[in-house]
């Protein structure tokens, strides 16, 4: 067996004796006693494991889905029945506001942050990843972020202004709560999460692949999120301007949104754009990724084109920083940019036609399973290429010009987005939860699951096609009996449909809800390898150790652990793939030859106390510039305590040595 | 950012060449810390990118007050950004000389570097006031606000600098590394190139084109 060497509460000692100090605590500079427990609320609070700041990462991002979703669903009452008054004007925008808002950086990007961060190391056979207390805080950041940003709720009404939140509209002469502010300041908090989130994977896929692990040998998972960091890398940094000039304008009277001093409005739109398209595909790719593992797993067959889907994935997010203007068509652009965004925003369906493709002949002549996250994975196919084709359809900037702001445009956003990313973090849950969990969730409520999901996203998002081409704008609060049209373009009729069909999709969701409740109860254990899966996360135990593996996995193949069970046997009718090892005899044979000494990094105190503080700071913003810099004071005692927190742990830090060959070494922290 | 890789000192079997017991044997070769450094240093480029668009984009605008031709004293911002440039230099002879393993020359050339970084900071203290005397204030124009934004940005970047050389001597002095201090020196060397690499094209693009 391994040894781990984590932090204890015993010294260690060597032959019965005290072992020399190598560095005491006291010696670093005023830190505390690094934190040790490794069960409990503390071993939580503190931890720096990449397994469980990914469970903590889906659970909160969960959470937010629901109320994301309570959101959505008080909208569609709104919009039930004509001249309806479920919700004032003033709820009503910021209700759309903070649905999609709360959708897109509460849920959406962290639940892919969920699966990155679970899944990332695993498949890539690493024991963590590269700066692990750094994750932490990415974690801490998006979870108080969030909660400051839902906290303007109670604090005078939160932001109004829509998810892109265009000036001169967000200035406080025309949003006079402090409902923006919220909003600036806890994307600039979830944005930094986003940010040092990015460094830390991208650094880790780069660094710290199992030895002999190439590139091209990757999980297209893992090759899919690393293309989301890096545009979250430079994507991150745009929409920080951004939020900078909002709030200087705010709260210190700048003057970069005044049309009085001669401001120019689409600086904005440019500024927020070029963050948000790329966003687009932040959102959808890890979604991308997660089905390129599930289709094979489940067709019995490799991935179809493996280089292909990685490429193309990569030129979506070249191709994604320059179409950004698409979103702007109807701003005067001129018509040699618009021509420009145009061609542009055709070109990147070429790569996304091409992974549809690839996962269609993935599926073609495979032995196809439909287990849950098959099914999922499927629809996801069906239902972004719904969202694909309306979305070309927008590239054409005349037939653009006459959506733009209706109906046709949420419909199209919606099946991509609800459709596509969604849809694929679902088939994510259904194919990992063993992995995560070490149990199977219901297949039978899994399917219901399914199907009550993908006819609701049919009935909610498909009449909104007919509404917006139509003429109904979107974001208005209210539709008026008169205008309703009748026969196919009752209008009328087609809301009440779409409102019926977000009902439809929350049972679904609460299907799943319930789905995670009776599993944990059941608790019946999963088989090993319930999937016959192909990659390296199936390569341990399930849930996997604290370390990951117990012997870090030598790579030789695409799919190496589906390269281990199968080998080609000569057979009368040409070779064949035959099983010939179980994932259990896989992983009794990795632990008969575990590494001897396994280091894992500490917990620390310091990226919850960091991230605290910033919190604090923006309320000060708002509300006292004192409060300010009350939370300066504690982000910068985090920042010095982190950097001061010893690599060179203190004795007492460790295990006992094992003796005998081993030599005796220490934790790193990071 | 100090953070060091989570890796495995093991005996395990052979691994292809790999070699196990290189405590900081990473797939690309070139450290963790280094390798963040890069990436937030491109992520950053992004940043000021951005707010150098904006102040391009309204430095023409000042209807309530003075526009750039008016107030810029080019003489005295020149002699802060040679300064600051020098501030390179030192900083290369800091880094140069972590690399021999010699702490006094180390320090005394990180400390050189933070004293330069202070005059340019300084200098545009000075600067801010007089420009502010002259009735450029952060909310009287597009300009001003720009432009505020776009030095002010950068002189914080320069102060998160300054305060990082005087700490990574104050640990140095009190041998409380944790970790390769020629690396973490010269990581700092990194973002202080980055931050005087953008004063040149701030310099060149605020300063000295003319509006």
């Amino acid at each position: 067996m391994a040894i781990i060497e984590r932090p204890s509460t015993v010294p260690a000692t060597v032959d019965g004796t005290v072992a020399p100090e190598i560095v005491t605590t006291s010696r670093a500079l005023g830190n505390f006693r690094r934190p040790v427990s490794t069960t409990g609320w503390k071993s939580w609070l503190f931890t720096v494991d990449h397994k469980k700041l990914g469970i903590m990462y889906g659970a909160v991002a969960l959470f937010f889905f629901l109320v994301g979703g309570v959101e959505a669903l008080l909208i569609r009452l709104q919009l039930a029945a004509p001249d309806n008054m479920v919700l004032s004007a003033g709820l009503y925008n910021e209700m759309f506001t903070m649905h999609a808002t709360t959708m897109v950086f509460l849920f959406v990007m962290p639940m892919a942050a969920a699966f990155a961060n679970y899944f990332l190391p695993l498949q890539i056979g690493a024991r963590d990843v590269a700066f692990p207390r750094i994750n932490a805080l990415g974690f801490w950041l998006f979870l108080f972020g969030g909660i400051f940003l839902n906290t303007s709720w109670f604090l005078g009404g939160a932001a109004d202004g829509g998810w892109f939140m265009y000036s001169p509209n967000s200035s406080s002469l025309f949003s006079p709560s402090h409902g923006i502010d919220f909003w600036v300041l806890g994307l600039q908090i979830t944005g930094i999460a986003s940010l040092v989130g990015a460094i830390n994977l991208i650094v880790t896929v780069l660094n710290m692949r199992a030895p002999g692990m190439k590139l091209m040998q990757m999980p297209v998972f893992t090759w899919m999120v690393l293309v989301v960091q890096f545009l979250l890398l430079f994507a991150m940094p745009v929409i920080t301007v951004a939020l900078f000039l909002l709030s200087f304008q705010r709260n210190f009277g700048a003057t970069f949104f005044d049309v009085n001093q001669g401001a120019d409005p689409l600086l904005w739109q440019h500024l927020f754009w070029i963050f948000g398209h790329p966003e687009v595909y932040i959102i959808i790719l890890p979604s991308f990724g997660i089905i390129s593992e599930v289709l094979p797993t489940f067709a019995r067959k490799p991935l179809f084109g493996y280089k292909f889907v990685v490429f193309s994935g990569a030129a979506i997010g070249f191709v994604g920083w320059g179409v950004w203007a698409h979103h702007m068509f109807a701003s005067g652009l001129g018509p040699v940019s618009v021509a420009v965004f145009s061609v542009a925003t055709m070109l990147i369906a070429i790569p996304t036609g091409v992974k549809i493709v690839n996962w269609t002949l993935t599926l073609w002549g495979g032995k196809l399973q439909y287990t849950t996250a098959m099914l999922f994975a499927i629809g996801v196919i069906v239902l972004f290429t719904i969202g694909g084709l309306s979305g070309v359809t927008h590239a054409v900037a005349p037939s653009d010009t006459q959506q733009t702001d209706t109906y046709h445009i949420v419909a199209h956003f919606h099946y991509v987005i609800v459709g596509g990313a969604v849809m694929g973090l679902f088939s994510g849950f259904y194919y990992w939860w063993p992995k995560m969990f070490g149990q199977l969730l219901s297949e039978r409520l899994g399917k219901w699951n399914f199907w009550l999901m993908f006819f609701g996203v049919n009935l909610t998002f498909g009449p909104m096609h007919i509404l917006g081409l139509q003429g109904m704008p979107r974001r208005m609060v209210v539709w008026p009996d008169k205008l309703t049209g009748d026969g196919f373009f009752d209008m009328a009729f087609w809301n009440k449909v779409a409102s019926v069909g977000s009902f439809v999709i929350a049972a679904g969701v609460l299907l799943f809800v319930i789905n995670i409740g009776l599993t944990a109860k059941r608790k019946v254990k999963a088989p090993l390898d319930p999937w016959d899966a192909r990659t390296l996360e199936w390569i341990t135990s399930s849930p996997p150790k604290e370390h990951n593996f117990d012997r870090i996995p030598t790579v030789h193949a695409l799919d190496e652990f589906f390269h281990r069970k199968y080998e080609e046997v000569d057979t009368e009718n040409g070779p064949r793939l035959v099983k010939v090892k179980a994932a259990e005899e896989i992983l009794a044979e990795e632990e008969a030859n575990a590494d001897h000494h396994i280091h894992l990094p500490s917990p620390s105190y310091w990226p919850i106390i960091l991230a605290l503080g910033l919190p604090i700071i923006a309320y000060g913003v708002i509300f006292n510039l004192l409060l300010s810099v009350v939370g300066t004071a504690v982000v910068l005692l985090a920042i010095f305590g982190w950097c001061l927190e010893p690599s060179v742990a203190d004795d007492s830090d460790f295990d006992p040595p094992t003796g005998g060959d081993s030599t005796k070494e220490l934790a790193t922290i990071g | 950012m100090a953070d060091i890789a989570v890796h495995d000192v093991d005996h395990a079997p052979e691994h292809d060449g790999y070699d196990d017991h290189v405590p900081h044997a990473t797939s690309t070769g070139l450290s963790n810390n280094k390798l963040a450094m890069w990436l937030f240093l491109g992520s950053e480029c992004l940043l000021f990118g951005g707010l150098i668009s904006t102040y391009m984009l309204y430095r023409g605008r000042h209807e309530n007050g003075p526009g750039p031709d008016q107030i810029f004293d080019i003489p005295l911002t020149s002699v802060s950004s040679f300064i600051l440039l020098m501030s390179s230099l030192t900083m290369v002879l800091a880094v140069n000389s972590a690399k021999r393993k010699d702490d006094r020359n180390t320090n005394l050339w990180l400390v050189v570097t933070a004293l330069l970084g202070a005059l340019f900071v300084g200098g545009q203290v000075y600067e801010f006031t007089a420009f502010y005397n002259e009735g450029l204030g952060f909310t009287t124009s597009l300009f001003g606000s720009s432009f505020y934004t776009l030095t002010g940005f950068h002189g914080v970047h320069v102060t998160i600098g300054i305060i990082m050389l005087l700490v990574l001597v104050a640990i140095s002095r009190r041998d409380r590394f944790t970790g390769d201090k020629a690396e973490v020196v010269e990581l700092v060397g990194l973002y202080w190139h980055f931050v005087d690499v953008v004063w040149v094209i701030i310099f060149t693009l605020v300063y000295l084109i003319p509006s």
